[in-house]
C-alpha cells in the first residue's frame, strides 16, 4: 500500500503552501484588514497606557500637599480611555479572527470531502481511511487554530515590540540598551532548547503513537489472548511499552519544564538590570521616578513578545505543514472526467462483453492478462476461483471503477469509455461482500438506493429479503439507529440488509446488470434459500454477474468462468465442466471430501 | 477524584515538597518587586552607590532562587506524572485486558480505547499541572494581594474588591465555555464518521450515484459544527481581554487614589509603581485559576471514565470446588441442560455506571437469541459439528464450554468437574480456539503461532503444515519469522484462516475448537486440513461450526441449531433421514450429486 508518510515536521514548500493558503483566506480579505488595523490600533492604545501611568506618578512624586489633582485626574482618565477601548478592540478583534478561522476551516473541509467525492476508488483502495480522516480532522484544527491565535499574535508581537522599544528609548537611552541585553539570552536560549526539546518531543509522540495502536490491537482481539491464557505475556509487553512512553515523556518535559523558569529568570535579571541602573540614573539626576516605573511597564511588554516568538514560529511550521497534508490532498488526481462526447446509456439490453481485456493495479503488477467474454443479455455469468485470482478485479473494471489498461469493455456495443459513469453505474445493481452500512435508521439504511421510498416499499422490500421479523424484534423496529460499523448486528442480516437495499433500487429503475460478489457469504443455508425467490425476483430479466465460494449456488449459470491468476483457465456451463474433469471438476470434488 | 488519589497518594510526601518548593519559589517571586521597590523608595534617596549595589545583588540573587526552586518544583512534578500514570494505564490495561465479555459489549471497543489513551493522557496532564499551577495560581494571587496590603492597606483594598469578582466572572464563562466545546466534539465526531462511512463504502455510494447527497449530508454536519465551534470560541476569548480590562480599570484607580494618599502623605510614589507589577502578577494568579479550573473539569472526566473501567466488578468468579455442580453423566464434555441469553447475563452481572458517552443502548439489542435447554454429551477424542442458521446461537454454545458467560440454567462440565470452579487459565489452556473474525497480531508469524506457549520448532512446522499453511510461509525469506501486519492485513483472507489454525492446533490441545474458520478456503485445502486434523490430532476432541455442510458431514456427532434450540442430533447419515432442516441445508449446498 502506497502510504505517505503522515508525519512530518517540517512544511517541504512553505512558501507554495502559505500562497495557497493565502487563496482560501482571500474572501475574508477586507475582514482581515480590518482586524489589522483595529489591533495596531489597540496595541497603540494599551502602549500609552504605561506611559500614562508614569505621567500621574512623576505628578503625584510631587510629594505631600503639593500633588496637582487636575492633571492626575487628566491622565487618569486618558489611561482609563486607552485602557478600556484597547480591552474593546481585543475583544472585537478576537470575535472577527474566530469567526474568519472557523469559516476558513469550514470551506477548508468541505473542499476536501468534496474533492473526495471526485477521486476515484482506487485512491481509498491505497491509503488509509485513519490518514485521510486525521487530514480534515486534526490537520485543519490546527491550522484554523493557528490562524484565530497566531495571526492576532503576530501582528500584536511586531506592534508591541516595536512600540514598546520606540516608548524605551524614548524614556531613557542608557537603560533601553541595558534592557536590549536580554534579548540574545532569551533568543539563544530558546533557539538551544528547541534543539534539545524538538527531538525528544517528537520521540515523546512516536512512543504515544506505538503505545495507542499497540493498546488498540490487542483490546480488539481480547478474546483471543483470554482464549489462550495470554494475557500475562500481552500484560509484559504493554509494561515495557508503557514504561518507554512514560519515560519519553519525562525525558521530553523534564526539559521543557525548565523553559518556563528560565525565561523567568532572565526576566527577573533584566528587572534588577534596570532597577539597578535606574537608580544609578536617579541618582544621578538623568531620569524621574515615574519613568523608571513606566520603562519597567514596557520592558515588561517588550520581552513578553520575545519570549512567545519561539512559540508562535513552532506553531507557524505546524500549521504550514498541516496545510500541506491537506492541500497534497486536494492535489490528488481525480476520476477522469467523462469524455466530452460521453453518451448517456439508455434503454440497456444488458449485453456486456469483455475484449482482450489486460489490467493491473500497480504498471508492473498485471493482474488481468488477457480476458474475453462475452455476456448475453438476461444470462447468468459466474466467476470462480481460488482467492486472489482476480475476480473481484473484474467488477471494479466493470464498474468503471477503475479503466483497462488495454483491450475494451462494451456495455451493448459501445464502449464503456465512451459512456458517462453515471449512467453506466446506474444500469447496475450491486450486492457486494464488504456490506456497507452507515449510522442511520434501518429504514435510512435500505431506503438509500432509492430517493423518496416509502415505508410500505421499505417493509416490502426488507420482507423479501427476509430481514423483516428480525427488524421488527428490534427495540425501534425500522427506525432503530444502525451503529457506524455496523456493530449491533451480525454480518449476515447486514447482507440482507443491502440485499433489501439492493431490492428496492431496482425496483425503481431500469437497472440491466446485477452484479453479487458474495452476496450471501455470510447467511446461513436455510436463510439463503429462503430468499432464493427475492433473489431470483432480483435476477429476472438482468445480465447477472455472480461470485460466489459455494458451487451449489452457481450450478444452474449460462456461462462459469473459471479463473486462476487473472486468466480464465476454463469456461462453460457446470454440466460441461464437469464432463471435462479438470480445474472446475477438483474444486467441485473437494466439497465433498 | 478518589480515584486519582488512590495512586497519588503513594507520591503524597513528593508532592508536598514540590508544593512546598512551588510556594517557596514564588513567595520568593513576588518578593523581586517589593525590594525593587524599596531599593527605589527608600535606598536610591540615600545616594550611596554600595547600598544600591547590596540591594541589586539581592535582586539577582533572589531571582537565581525562583529559577532553582521553580525548576526543581516542576521536574519534581513531572517525575509524579510519569509514575503515576504509567501505574494507571499499567492497572487499566490489565484491567481491560480481563473484562468479561459481557463487560465488554456494555463498554465497546473505541471507548475503552479512547479511555486507554485520550483519557489517561489528559489526567498526565493535570497530574502535572496540578502540582506547580495548582499552587502558584494562588499563592501569585493570594500573596501579591498579602504584600500589596503590607504596602498600602488602602489602596489594596481595590484588589480585594475587584479580585473576586473577577475570579468568579472568569470561572463563570469558562463553566459555560466547556459544554460548548463538548458539543463541538460531537459534532466533530459526526463529520468523522461521514467521512469514514463514506470512505469504506465509496464503492456503493459511487455505485447508486449518491455523491450529490453525501456532500450535502457532509455539509450539514460540517456547518453545524462550525456554527458550534464559532460560539465556544467566541465564549472562550472572552476571559482574557475582559481580565486585562478589569485590572487596568484597577491600576487606574490605583493611580488616583495613590496620589491622594501620596498628597495626604500616607504613601510613597514607589509603592505605586509596585503595584503595577503586583497587578501583573494578581492578573497572571486570575488566569492562571481559570486555566487549572478547567484542567480540573476535564481530568475529572476523564479519571471518572478511567474509573468506570477500573471499578468493574469482578465478573464470573471461579467458584470454590465444594459449591460447584456435580454430574454423574459420562462424557469429557457435558452440557447438562444450559439455558442462556445474552440481556440477562447482563441483568445478572451486578450492574456497573458508565458515562454517556458509552453506546450501551444497542449492546443487548440483537442478543435476543438465547441457547434454549441445550444438552449433549461428547467423549474424549471425539468430534462433534454444530451447525444452523445465523444468529441461532452456535458461537454461544462456545462462549459457555470457555465460559466467556455464564449459563442462566444448567451447568457446563469438562473432564466431569463444573467449569466455573477451573481457573481461567487452566481451563483456557486445555482449548486451541480459532474464533469468527479472530485475529493475527502485528508480529513474527513464529509469536502469532507459539502464543506464549512452549512450541518448540517442530511442533511450529507441523502445526504450519496441519494447518496447510507451511507451503506459502516458506515461501517468505524470513520463513516463520516472517512479520504480520497490525490484524495480518499483508495476508489474504485464506492465509490468515490458515494461520489462525496454526495457532489453534500448535500446543496440541486437548479441545479445538474451530468457529466458522474456513470459509475463506477454497473446498480443496478445506478438506486436505480436515483430513490432516483426523490424522495429526486423534486423540484431541474436536468441536466445528461451520455453515458448510462438508465442514462436518465426517464428524462423529453433529447438532443442528436453530433459534437457541436443538432441532436434531446424529451422524450425517442420521440426520438426512430424521431432521429436515438438515437435509434442506445439505440439498441446497451439495445440489445434485451423484
Amino acid at each position: 500500500m502506497a502510504r505517505r508518510d503522515s508525519i512530518m515536521t517540517k512544511p517541504k514548500d512553505s512558501k507554495g503552501t502559505f500562497k495557497r493558503l493565502l487563496r482560501f483566506l482571500g474572501p475574508f480579505r477586507y475582514m482581515i484588514l480590518f482586524v489589522a488595523i483595529l489591533s495596531i490600533l489597540s496595541n497603540l492604545l494599551s502602549l500609552w497606557g504605561p506611559n500614562l501611568a508614569g505621567a500621574a506618578i512623576n505628578e503625584a512624586a510631587a510629594g505631600m500637599g503639593r500633588v496637582n489633582f487636575e492633571r492626575v485626574y487628566a491622565y487618569a482618565l486618558r489611561m482609563l480611555i486607552c485602557y478600556v477601548s484597547a480591552s474593546l478592540l481585543t475583544i472585537i478583534i478576537n470575535i472577527t479572527m474566530v469567526r474568519i478561522s472557523k469559516r476558513v476551516a469550514f470551506r477548508m473541509r468541505q473542499s476536501v470531502f468534496e474533492k473526495l467525492m471526485r477521486l476515484p476508488v482506487g485512491f481509498f483502495d491505497q491509503n488509509q481511511a485513519g490518514d485521510i480522516i486525521s487530514r480534515v480532522s486534526y490537520d485543519i484544527d490546527v491550522i484554523s487554530t493557528c490562524m484565530s491565535t497566531d495571526i492576532v499574535s503576530i501582528l500584536t508581537s511586531v506592534v508591541t515590540v516595536i512600540g514598546s522599544l520606540f516608548m524605551m528609548i524614548s524614556i531613557s537611552l542608557p537603560l533601553s540598551a541595558v534592557a536590549l541585553i536580554t534579548i540574545p539570552a532569551s533568543v539563544l536560549y530558546t533557539a538551544k532548547m528547541r534543539k534539545i526539546t524538538q527531538p525528544r518531543f517528537v520521540k515523546r509522540s512516536k512512543s504515544y503513537g506505538t503505545m495507542n495502536g499497540f493498546v488498540e490491537e490487542m483490546l480488539s482481539g481480547q478474546k483471543t489472548i483470554l482464549a489462550y491464557a495470554y494475557e500475562d505475556t500481552v500484560d509484559k509487553r504493554f509494561d515495557d511499552i508503557n514504561n518507554g512512553a512514560a519515560n519519553a515523556y519525562y525525558d521530553a518535559d523534564s526539559i521543557g519544564v525548565t523553559i518556563g523558569p528560565t525565561m523567568g529568570f532572565i526576566n527577573n535579571i533584566c528587572l534588577s538590570l534596570i532597577a539597578f541602573f535606574g537608580s544609578i540614573l536617579y541618582m544621578n539626576h538623568a531620569i524621574t521616578l515615574g519613568s523608571i516605573s513606566s520603562f519597567v511597564l514596557y520592558s515588561r511588554k517588550f520581552s513578553g513578545p520575545i519570549n512567545e516568538v519561539a512559540n508562535i514560529i513552532n506553531e507557524l511550521f505546524s500549521a504550514l505543514a498541516a496545510a500541506e497534508r491537506v492541500f497534497n490532498l486536494l492535489d490528488q488526481e481525480e476520476e477522469l472526467s467523462d469524455l466530452p462526447d460521453a453518451q448517456h446509456l439508455t434503454d440497456v439490453n444488458g449485453n456486456v462483453s469483455l475484449d482482450h481485456v489486460a489490467f493491473g493495479y500497480t504498471p508492473e503488477q498485471t493482474i488481468i492478462h488477457d480476458l474475453s467474454l462475452n455476456a448475453q443479455a438476461g444470462k447468468l455469468i459466474a466467476i470462480v476461483g481460488p482467492t486472489g485470482a482476480g475476480k473481484t478485479t473484474i467488477i471494479n473494471l466493470l464498474m468503471r471503477f477503475y479503466d483497462v489498461d488495454s483491450g475494451e469493455i462494451r456495455v451493448d456495443g459501445k464502449n464503456i469509455r465512451h459512456l458517462t459513469r453515471r449512467s453506466l453505474r446506474s444500469a447496475y445493481e450491486m450486492v457486494l461482500q464488504d456490506t456497507w452500512v452507515f449510522r442511520g435508521t434501518i429504514f435510512e439504511n435500505i431506503a438509500y438506493g432509492r430517493e423518496n421510498a416509502t415505508m410500505d416499499e421499505v417493509v416490502a422490500a426488507a420482507k423479501a429479503a427476509h430481514i423483516h421479523p428480525f427488524i421488527m424484534r428490534l427495540p425501534d423496529g425500522y427506525e432503530t439507529i444502525v451503529a457506524e460499523d455496523g456493530g449491533n448486528i451480525s454480518k449476515g442480516q447486514k447482507q440482507l440488509l443491502t440485499i433489501a437495499r439492493a431490492m428496492l433500487a431496482s425496483s425503481q429503475d431500469n437497472s440491466c446488470m446485477l452484479i453479487l460478489d458474495e452476496a450471501t457469504s455470510n447467511v446461513d443455508t436455510s436463510t439463503e434459500r429462503a430468499i432464493q425467490s427475492a433473489m431470483r425476483d432480483l435476477m429476472r430479466d438482468k445480465t447477472c454477474f455472480v461470485i460466489a465460494h459455494r458451487l451449489s449456488t452457481i450450478q444452474n449459470a449460462d456461462l462459469i468462468l473459471v479463473l486462476n491468476h487473472g486468466d480464465v483457465v476454463e469456461q462453460g456451463t457446470h454440466a460441461s465442466l464437469m464432463a471435462s474433469k479438470g480445474f472446475y471438476y477438483n474444486l467441485y470434488r473437494a466439497q465433498f471430501e | 477524584m478518589k480515584f486519582l488519589w488512590s495512586y497519588l497518594k503513594k507520591h503524597i510526601w513528593v508532592i508536598l515538597g514540590v508544593m512546598f518548593i512551588k510556594l517557596a519559589g514564588t513567595a520568593v517571586e513576588l518578593l523581586i518587586p517589593y525590594i525593587m521597590e524599596h531599593l527605589i523608595d527608600n535606598i536610591v534617596p540615600l545616594e550611596r552607590l554600595s547600598l544600591v549595589c547590596l540591594w541589586g545583588g539581592l535582586m539577582l540573587l533572589l531571582a537565581m532562587a525562583v529559577r532553582f526552586l521553580n525548576v526543581t518544583a516542576n521536574r519534581l512534578s513531572v517525575r509524579t506524572a510519569k509514575r503515576s500514570i504509567y501505574a494507571i494505564r499499567r492497572d487499566l490495561f490489565h484491567t481491560a485486558l480481563n473484562l468479561t465479555g459481557n463487560q465488554m459489549d456494555q463498554i465497546t471497543l473505541p471507548s475503552l480505547i479512547s479511555r486507554m489513551t485520550s483519557d489517561t493522557y489528559n489526567v498526565q496532564s493535570f497530574i502535572q499541572s496540578v502540582q506547580t499551577i495548582g499552587i502558584r495560581a494562588p499563592i501569585m494571587l493570594i500573596g501579591g494581594i498579602a504584600v500589596t496590603l503590607s504596602m498600602d492597606r488602602g489602596l489594596a483594598m481595590i484588589l480585594c474588591i475587584m479580585a473576586p469578582v473577577m475570579i468568579v466572572l472568569v470561572v463563570c464563562v469558562s463553566m459555560h465555555g466547556i459544554p460548548l466545546y463538548n458539543r463541538v466534539q460531537q459534532g466533530m465526531d459526526q463529520i468523522v464518521r461521514i467521512m469514514r462511512e463514506n470512505i469504506t463504502g465509496i464503492r456503493v455510494v459511487k455505485a447508486l450515484s449518491k455523491e450529490s447527497y453525501e456532500t450535502r449530508r457532509f455539509s450539514e454536519a460540517n456547518q453545524e459544527t462550525a456554527k458550534r465551534d464559532i460560539r465556544a470560541s467566541i465564549t472562550m476569548a472572552m476571559p482574557g481581554p475582559i481580565v486585562t480590562m478589569f485590572l487596568n480599570i484597577g491600576l487606574t484607580l490605583v493611580v488616583i487614589f495613590g496620589a491622594q494618599r501620596v498628597n495626604a502623605g500616607v504613601t510613597k510614589p514607589g509603592v505605586i509603581l509596585a503595584f503595577l507589577t503586583y497587578f501583573n502578577m494578581i492578573m497572571m494568579g486570575v488566569m492562571g485559576l481559570n486555566r487549572v479550573f478547567m484542567m480540573l473539569s476535564k481530568a475529572n472526566t476523564s479519571a471518572n471514565r478511567i474509573a468506570a473501567v477500573m471499578h468493574v466488578p469482578e465478573d464470573l468468579p471461579r467458584l470454590p470446588q465444594e459449591k460447584g455442580a456435580h454430574t454423574d453423566r459420562d462424557g469429557f464434555i457435558v452440557f447438562d441442560h444450559v439455558t442462556f441469553s445474552y440481556d440477562e447475563g447482563i441483568q445478572k452481572s451486578p450492574p456497573f455506571k458508565l458515562d454517556s458517552h458509552s453506546n450501551t443502548r444497542f449492546a443487548g439489542a440483537n442478543r435476543q437469541v438465547c441457547l434454549n435447554d441445550i444438552d449433549f454429551t461428547l467423549p474424549k477424542g471425539g468430534s462433534l459439528g454444530i451447525i444452523g442458521a445465523t444468529g441461532s446461537g452456535k458461537t454461544t454454545v462456545i462462549n459457555l464450554l470457555m465460559r466467556f458467560y455464564d449459563p442462566s440454567q444448567g451447568h457446563v462440565f469438562i473432564d466431569g468437574q463444573d467449569v466455573r470452579t477451573m481457573d481461567k487459565d487452566d481451563l483456557h489452556r486445555r482449548f486451541g480456539v480459532v474464533f469468527q473474525n479472530d485475529v493475527l497480531f502485528a508480529d513474527t508469524i513464529r509469536e502469532n503461532i507459539t502464543f506464549g506457549r512452549d512450541v518448540n520448532d517442530d511442533g511450529l512446522t507441523a502445526a504450519l503444515e496441519d494447518a496447510r499453511a507451511y507451503d506459502f510461509v516458506s515461501l517468505y525469506p524470513e520463513t516463520v519469522d516472517h512479520q504480520s501486519a497490525i490484524h495480518g492485513s499483508n495476508f489474504s483472507g485464506g492465509q490468515r484462516q490458515r494461520l489462525l489454525i496454526a495457532r489453534a492446533l500448535a500446543a496440541k490441545p486437548e479441545i479445538l475448537i474451530l468457529d466458522d474458520s474456513s470459509s475463506a478456503l477454497d473446498y480443496r485445502t478445506d478438506a486436505n486440513l480436515r483430513q490432516a486434523i483426523r490424522e495429526h490430532h486423534s486423540d484431541t476432541t474436536l468441536i466445528v461450526i461451520a455453515q458448510r455442510v462438508s465442514s462436518i458431514m465426517n464428524l462423529d456427532e453433529i447438532l443442528v441449531i436453530d433459534e437457541g434450540k436443538l432441532i436434531g442430533r446424529g451422524t450425517h447419515e442420521e440426520l438426512l433421514k430424521t431432521c429436515p432442516a438438515y437435509r434442506e441445508i445439505h440439498e441446497t449446498q451439495m445440489g445434485e450429486v451423484d
